[in-house]
Parts: structure tokens; C-alpha cells; sequence
């Protein structure tokens, strides 16, 4: 199957993607703000949508939502908690929003499924190294201010004592989530993108108590659901982000029901 | 050098003044009982030696600097635990991470800092604990972990606010023992906070009583008398001696537990709980 260009980008893409994701979605699960993470890719397709409105990459669009709301809910944490039904109605809205820039966008319908669902095989090799350049931005910053983060995540009045800022982190770390979420968007599609960022940093979570080796596994589980997903969909010519999701889900339940039969 | 030196401190929290021109000075290597009822400011006074609640007057001098931010010679163990709990991270992560936490850079240990988690870790007996997910022990295990956290980076003055809340009585004699035990062996101030003083009798060698924007600090004899409490509580207070342990009682109330406990609602009779400190 690497004998085809769209195969080659599609893992390569895949590979990208996966690496990033799976590091940023432990944190987002250490820090238990995976919602957040699902909030950010529903407000991702309006931006992606209206910038395939004003005739730009959806990327972007993706990426310059995300982001913006990534930093404001980092900023308004304290503000954002226990506000469910706003949070939820915003969320409603821009994927409302979303079919709204599309409906006045003529290509309707193969726009709207690959920006909801993804569509990895259809990535070209210029998307590809524009998701390596913002993977490694990502990674570089995340790299950056993994300490703090991990002290504010574990004992944030503690880390606040030593000096921490909290909200800073919380909003630098929301505006990495956001290129996370962009990326992943590209293999999954928006409403997917639990599948890739939180499934397998979860499952790593349940499989390991210790951090470095949690990094690891996360990022190697989301490489294989995201390379399997797109092998199983060349060879049965299902959808890709049907079989990354399946992966996803079975590793996330077997990885708890193997700790739980272990304890 | 004082620890901890207040002189005409006024803190004002959301419109509330929480201290009102209180003067005291807590010296280095004392074990200081902070006690008062609810919302009578201790855990605002913790965080206004941290640096995180600010003086609307008068000064805080802490280790003979004026009180700021991120004073890496202050331990603390703060009040709002339930982080940890749920975490399948072992106990040697959780306090690992908090080791130069401050500092940028990846949360990976070099040998000194895997030493200092070691030592942090043995100070309160949690060595064998360390290797189990949090979410596999008690809470008084856990409990250890968090003293093993503020004891990160050598502090000079220890803050353990409220540490015996949600503690059986068992577990509430061995958190003072190892509070003593570390104020022994490293020659820290501690200031613990409780709500309640029996616990902390025979250990502690002062006790910083708040109430109503005031604040008395003195030795147990001089500060929890009927006089002195009256005037922090605003209502007449007796003191009661009951066999080596103290019960302050506004008309028939066990004030510091009614506060607290509200399940103990009515219970009139000294409290039958507790293992018994006798007082010296």
C-alpha cells in the first residue's frame, strides 16, 4: 500500500499527528480537562468552515480559533467552572455556525463530512509538512513548560506557594491543545478528536503509574491506532477514522479492564 | 532572626477585613498551634506569608524578608487535598514533581534531585508507600505523601493547614507525632493549623488563636483562657479541664468541634473520641 502518494502522506501525516496528540492528551487527562479538549474542537469547525468561506486552507481557520478560545478558556478558567450549560450552548453554536458558512460554500456536503470526520487520505504532502512545522512548534513549547505544568497539574495551591503562575500555565497550556486539536482534526475531523488525543493517553494512564513511561506509551498507542486505522481502511476500503475510533475505544476498555482484574 | 513577625498587619479579604492591626512574632524552630473557628483566617494568614493574599496595612516579615511570592524557604501543605486522588501516578511521582516545579524545562530527575524525593520521602516514613498509585491508599497515606511534598527543597518554616481534617483519630496522633518528630530533627517552624487543640497538646510550644480580626499567641496556659477566648470569639467562652485535655464551651457547646462537626450537633458531653494527650 506505500507504493501510492496518498498512502505515504496519509501515514506520515498520521505519524505527526499521533505523536503530538498523544503527549499533549496526557497532560489533558493528568489535568482532567478533556472536555476542554472536545470543547475546542467544536469551536475549530467554525473556524475551519469560515475560512474555506473567505477562501483559505481550513487549517488555519482551524488554528486561529482553536487557539483563541484555547488561551480565553485558560483565562477565564476559574470562571468557565461549573458553567456547563453556557459551555454547552457556545459549543452548539459554532458547530451551527459552522453549517452556516458552509451552506453559503458550494462544495456542501465532501467539505462538511471530511472537516466533522477527517479525511487522512486526502492529505497532500504540503499539509504534511505544515503539520510537521506546527507539531514541532507544539512539542518545542510543550517540552518547555512541562515541569510547572506537571507540578501545577499534580498540587496546584502548592505550585502557586513556589511561585507557579497557574493561570499562565493553564492558558499557555490551552493554547497547545489548540494546535493539537488542529492537527488532529486533519486525521479524525473535529468530532472525533477524543478518539486520538484522549484514548490512548487514557488507556496509557490505566497501563502505567509512572510518568515518563505513561509519555511514552501514550504517544506509541496513538501511532498504532492512527497507522492501524488507516491499514485496516486501505485493506477493507471502510472509512479510516471509523477504524482509528474502533481502535481507540478497545484499547482505551481493555487497558481498564486489565487494571481492574489486576487489582 | 524571627520566622514569622506581623506588626500592625491588616488583611482584607473581599470586602471582609480578616486581620485587624495584629502585632505578634512567631521565633525560629517553634511549633506553633494556629486554632480559631471557621473563617477566622488561618488559612488567609498561611497565604498571606506565602505571598499570595496581600497586606492592605502594616508589615509581614517572613525569615527576615518582607512576605512575597514563591519564597522557595517555606514548606506548605494546603488544605484543599482532593488532587491525587484519583490519580493512577505512584506516590514517588507525585512528590518527584513538585522538585524545582517552578523551574522550565522537562519533569525528568537528575541524581541529587532523586536523593532529595528519597530523603523527603524517609523524613515521613513513606519510602515503601511510594511505589503504589495514589488511588490505592488511605488517606492518611496520602496524607504522608503531601508532608513529603512541602518538605521539598529544605523549607526553614513548615505551614500544614488543617492536616488532621478528615483524619481518624489514630492517624491524627501520628501526623502530630511526625509534625514534632521534623521540628526536632530539622530545627523547622512549624505553624500547624486544627480546629481542634486536644490533638496537638504535648506537642506544640505555642498556640496563635484567631477570631474577629484579632489574635493572641502565648503558650496554651495564657492563651486558652476564658478571658482571652471571649474576646476572640465575641461571646462568653469557659475553658474546661477534663483530665489532662481542654474543651472551650460557649453555654454547654464544645465550640471548636460544634463548628466543625456539625454531625455532632447536641453532644453535650465531652467528646469520647480521641486518643488521650495529656497535658504537661
Amino acid at each position: 500500500m506505500l507504493e501510492y502518494d496518498f498512502m505515504r502522506n496519509a501515514f506520515a501525516a498520521a505519524a505527526i499527528v499521533s505523536v503530538v496528540s498523544g503527549l499533549v492528551g496526557y497532560f489533558l487527562v493528568l489535568r482532567g480537562q478533556t472536555f476542554a479538549g472536545h470543547a475546542l474542537a467544536h469551536v475549530g469547525f467554525t473556524g475551519a468552515t469560515g475560512a474555506v468561506l473567505v477562501g483559505i486552507a481550513p487549517l488555519w481557520g482551524l488554528v486561529a480559533l482553536t487557539m483563541a478560545a484555547g488561551v480565553g478558556m485558560g483565562a477565564m478558567a476559574e470562571r468557565l467552572a461549573q458553567r456547563d450549560v453556557a459551555i454547552g450552548i457556545v459549543l452548539a453554536l459554532s458547530l451551527g455556525l459552522g453549517l452556516l458558512f458552509l451552506h453559503f460554500f458550494t462544495a456542501y456536503a465532501t467539505q462538511a463530512t471530511a472537516l466533522l470526520f477527517g479525511n487522512v487520505l486526502a492529505v497532500d504532502a504540503g499539509t504534511v509538512w505544515t503539520l510537521l512545522w506546527i507539531g514541532i512548534a507544539t512539542m518545542i513549547v510543550l517540552a518547555t513548560i512541562s515541569r510547572p505544568l506537571l507540578f501545577a497539574s499534580l498540587q496546584p495551591e502548592l505550585a502557586e506557594a513556589k511561585g507557579v503562575q497557574l493561570r499562565r500555565y493553564a492558558m499557555v497550556f490551552l493554547g497547545i491543545v489548540a494546535l493539537a486539536v488542529a492537527e488532529c482534526a486533519q486525521i479524525v475531523g473535529v468530532l472525533l478528536v477524543f478518539a486520538l488525543m484522549v484514548g490512548p493517553a487514557a488507556a496509557a494512564q490505566q497501563l502505567t503509574s509512572k510518568i515518563a513511561s505513561g509519555l511514552l506509551l501514550s504517544a506509541g498507542l496513538a501511532l498504532a491506532e492512527a497507522w492501524g486505522g488507516i491499514a485496516l481502511a486501505f485493506y477493507t476500503d471502510w472509512p479510516s477514522s471509523f477504524w482509528i475510533t474502533a481502535l481507540s475505544a478497545a484499547v482505551y476498555f481493555l487497558a481498564a479492564v486489565g487494571r481492574i482484574r489486576r487489582a | 532572626m524571627s520566622a514569622v513577625e506581623l506588626s500592625d498587619l491588616t488583611i482584607r479579604l473581599g470586602g471582609r477585613e480578616i486581620l485587624t492591626r495584629v502585632s505578634l512574632r512567631i521565633n525560629e524552630g517553634e511549633f506553633i498551634g494556629v486554632l480559631g473557628p471557621n473563617g477566622s483566617g488561618k488559612t488567609t494568614l498561611m497565604r498571606a506569608i506565602l505571598g499570595l493574599v496581600p497586606a492592605s496595612g502594616g508589615l509581614l516579615n517572613v525569615l527576615g524578608k518582607s512576605a512575597g511570592r514563591g519564597n522557595a524557604a517555606i514548606g506548605y501543605m494546603p488544605q484543599v487535598r482532593s488532587t491525587g486522588q484519583h490519580l493512577r501516578l505512584t506516590g514517588w511521582e507525585f512528590v518527584a514533581g513538585v522538585v524545582n516545579g517552578h523551574r522550565l524545562g522537562l519533569p525528568f530527575l537528575g541524581k541529587a534531585a532523586r536523593a532529595e524525593v528519597e530523603r523527603a520521602l524517609d523524613l515521613v516514613g513513606a519510602s515503601g508507600l511510594a511505589r503504589y498509585p495514589l488511588s490505592e491508599i488511605s488517606g492518611g497515606e496520602r496524607q504522608r505523601l503531601l508532608l513529603a511534598q512541602a518538605l521539598i527543597g529544605r523549607p526553614k518554616l513548615l505551614m500544614l493547614d488543617e492536616p488532621l481534617a478528615n483524619l481518624d483519630p489514630h492517624y491524627q496522633g501520628e501526623v502530630v507525632a511526625l509534625a514534632k518528630a521534623l521540628q526536632r530533627e530539622l530545627g523547622v517552624t512549624i505553624l500547624f493549623s486544627a480546629h481542634e487543640l486536644n490533638p496537638l497538646l504535648g506537642a506544640i510550644d505555642r498556640v496563635l488563636y484567631l477570631g474577629r480580626g484579632q489574635a493572641a499567641l502565648g503558650t496554651v496556659d495564657e492563651v486558652i483562657t476564658a478571658p482571652v477566648l471571649s474576646r476572640l470569639y465575641g461571646a462568653a467562652i469557659d475553658v474546661v479541664h477534663v483530665k489532662g485535655r481542654i474543651f472551650v464551651m460557649a453555654g454547654g457547646h464544645d465550640v471548636e468541634r460544634d463548628a466543625h462537626r456539625h454531625e455532632l450537633d447536641g453532644s453535650h458531653a465531652p467528646p469520647l473520641i480521641g486518643a488521650p494527650h495529656h497535658h504537661a
